[in-house]
């Protein structure tokens, strides 16, 4: 259980990320997180992941407060962020050094057959694809087990087909140990298609704006037009959160980006 | 049956031309050494040829720069004579232990400065501004702090070598991608834990370029060191070809410093190139 509440992060600038967000995640639940630039989505996350500090508020999974990352939280950067001296097998490893030698190899190599990448183990991340390096990169988080996965807009530099082949991918492979999962996308289908809550935010200061629990059967089709209604609705409510934005300002602060 | 023996010729041919052409397909392109090596050759052979001919047909005047046939006789004379092996073994000890302090002292400085602000704050101004002061200037106070003999002379060798490796290894540690630094806290790794797994190899690359690079000052500084005064090394060979008018010497001392040096790099270069493997560096084609 992923409990957050009155969340604040005010940065030294004085800009107010993120204004008192209140949150429960159910275990295994995976929760969307949607809004455009500068509504405090990444920072939310990034303060779930105990990478920046909160200025108020707290945030409690499985009873302990969050003050620092821990082993239970993974975390898919929107970039594979793959060391480019360590073989992919050793990447996907990176995280597990603390398991037996031959613990971390079956759970590498499951790991790695999972996402599909099992033939490219001793390949260098230079030599593999956006796509291929992002799954190399999920395995990395999946290889811990966490009970908790934050995905801060994995999926956003990739083409549109791996896009939607990675999005497919990511429930089958949440499938096995069912994490919690929130992603954070500005991808309204992205998030639509995985979660099971989805999340608007509003920016300046950042805060939740609507919170929707869309009806839609799993697996589920981006052709069906109820899937198409809700898309409509998620997008007018985005272009509500942003309808007082003062244009031209975009004063997101750098760690978010 | 004379017509069909090229039809017969051809298909035996052709399976022995495939495995050579899977070869050369495995390299990636590469070419064979031998052939790198033969082109590099070309400019130097044809510049010491002409300038043996033109001394030899009386075009040139040979004695202040002697052709490369008197050079070698007198890199053999030295060699047979047992001192090119004690100039040579005396200035590779020199520089030897100047590299190595050097770059120890550069090492632990550069790394203390590149992940301690509060070090940086303290020792990067000072190091700088002397960095800013010609290393030679030193000269004359090394002489009258440490004589004339060995310690002044590498403590000048390692003061050359400090300062680029001090100068890269603690810039390639403060522009370490924030971006890594990020997975190893997501994976809490601890201060030694990070340095040893992401600040060592992310740094690798400009520290072995380093090396090289202070390598190669040491051996300028070595010169100047025996300069200075000594009784053998290769620098010294240098001012005592001048002193005694022979710049067949002179030369056979250069090339003996060309040699080593280029080995000693080489050697730094082959040893660093396994760990440098992963790198995803431009490679010029053709």
């Amino acid at each position: 259980m992923l409990r957050i509440d009155g969340l604040s992060k005010r940065y030294p600038n004085g800009h107010l990320a993120l204004d008192r967000i209140g949150l429960e995640v159910a275990p295994g639940e995976i929760v969307g997180v949607v809004g455009g630039s500068g509504c405090g989505k990444s920072t939310l996350l990034r303060l779930v992941a105990g990478l920046e500090v909160p200025t108020a508020g707290e945030i409690v999974l499985n009873g302990q407060p969050v003050r620092g990352p821990r082993d239970e939280i993974g975390f898919v950067f929107q970039e594979p962020r793959l060391m480019p001296w360590l073989r992919i097998r050793d990447n996907v490893a990176f995280g597990i050094r603390h398991l037996p030698k031959a613990e971390r190899k079956v759970r590498t190599e499951e790991a790695l057959t999972r996402v599909g990448l099992i033939d490219f183990a001793d390949a260098w991340p230079r030599e593999l694809s956006g796509g291929m390096a992002q799954r190399a990169a999920l395995a990395r988080a999946l290889v811990s087990r966490p009970s908790v996965l934050l995905l801060d807009e994995p999926f956003s530099a990739l083409d549109v087909l791996t896009r939607y082949d990675l999005q497919d991918h990511l429930l089958d492979l949440w499938a096995y140990d069912r994490p919690t999962m929130i992603l954070v996308t500005h991808d309204i289908e992205e998030a639509l298609v995985l979660s099971d809550r989805v999340l608007v935010m509003q920016p300046r200061p950042g805060r939740i704006l609507t919170v929707a629990s869309p009806p839609l059967p799993r697996p589920r089709d981006r052709a069906d037009p109820l899937f198409e209604d809700w898309k409509h609705r998620l997008l007018s409510d985005l272009s509500r959160a942003f309808r007082h934005r003062v244009s031209g300002d975009e004063a997101f602060p750098a760690a978010a980006i | 049956m004379s017509v069909s023996d090229p039809a017969l010729d051809q298909p035996q041919s052709l399976p022995s031309a495939t495995p050579a052409s899977a070869v050369s397909g495995a390299g990636g392109g590469r070419r064979l050494p031998w052939a790198d090596w033969l082109v590099s050759l070309i400019v130097p052979a044809v510049l010491a040829l002409g300038w043996e001919l033109a001394v030899a047909k009386g075009w040139g005047n040979g004695r202040l720069l002697p052709p490369p046939s008197r050079i070698l006789s007198t890199l053999w004379g030295l060699w047979q004579s047992g001192d090119l092996t004690t100039h040579v073994l005396s200035t590779l000890g020199r520089v030897g232990l100047g590299f190595l302090f050097g770059v120890l002292a550069g090492t632990v400085l550069g790394a203390l400065t590149g992940y301690l602000t509060w070090a940086r704050r303290l020792l990067d101004p000072t190091l700088q501004a002397l960095r800013s002061i010609p290393s030679i200037a030193w000269v004359p106070l090394f002489i009258l702090w440490f004589g004339i003999f060995e310690t002044s002379k590498i403590i000048l060798i390692a003061v050359g070598v400090f300062f680029p490796i001090y100068l890269a290894l603690s810039g390639a540690i403060l522009s370490v991608d924030r971006k890594l630094v990020e997975v190893g806290r997501i994976f809490r790794l601890s201060g030694p834990e990070l340095v040893w797994r992401i600040l060592l190899p992310a740094t690798l690359p400009s520290y072995v370029l380093a090396l090289r690079a202070g390598l190669g000052l040491g051996w300028m500084f070595v010169v100047a060191a025996e300069f200075m005064g000594a009784s053998e090394g290769l620098g010294f060979l240098l001012t005592d070809g001048q002193m005694t008018g022979q710049p067949a010497t002179i030369l056979a001392s250069i090339v003996a410093f060309a040699v080593l040096g280029k080995l000693t790099d080489g050697l730094l270069a082959a040893v660093s190139r396994p760990l440098l493997r992963w790198q995803d560096s431009f490679k010029p084609e053709g």
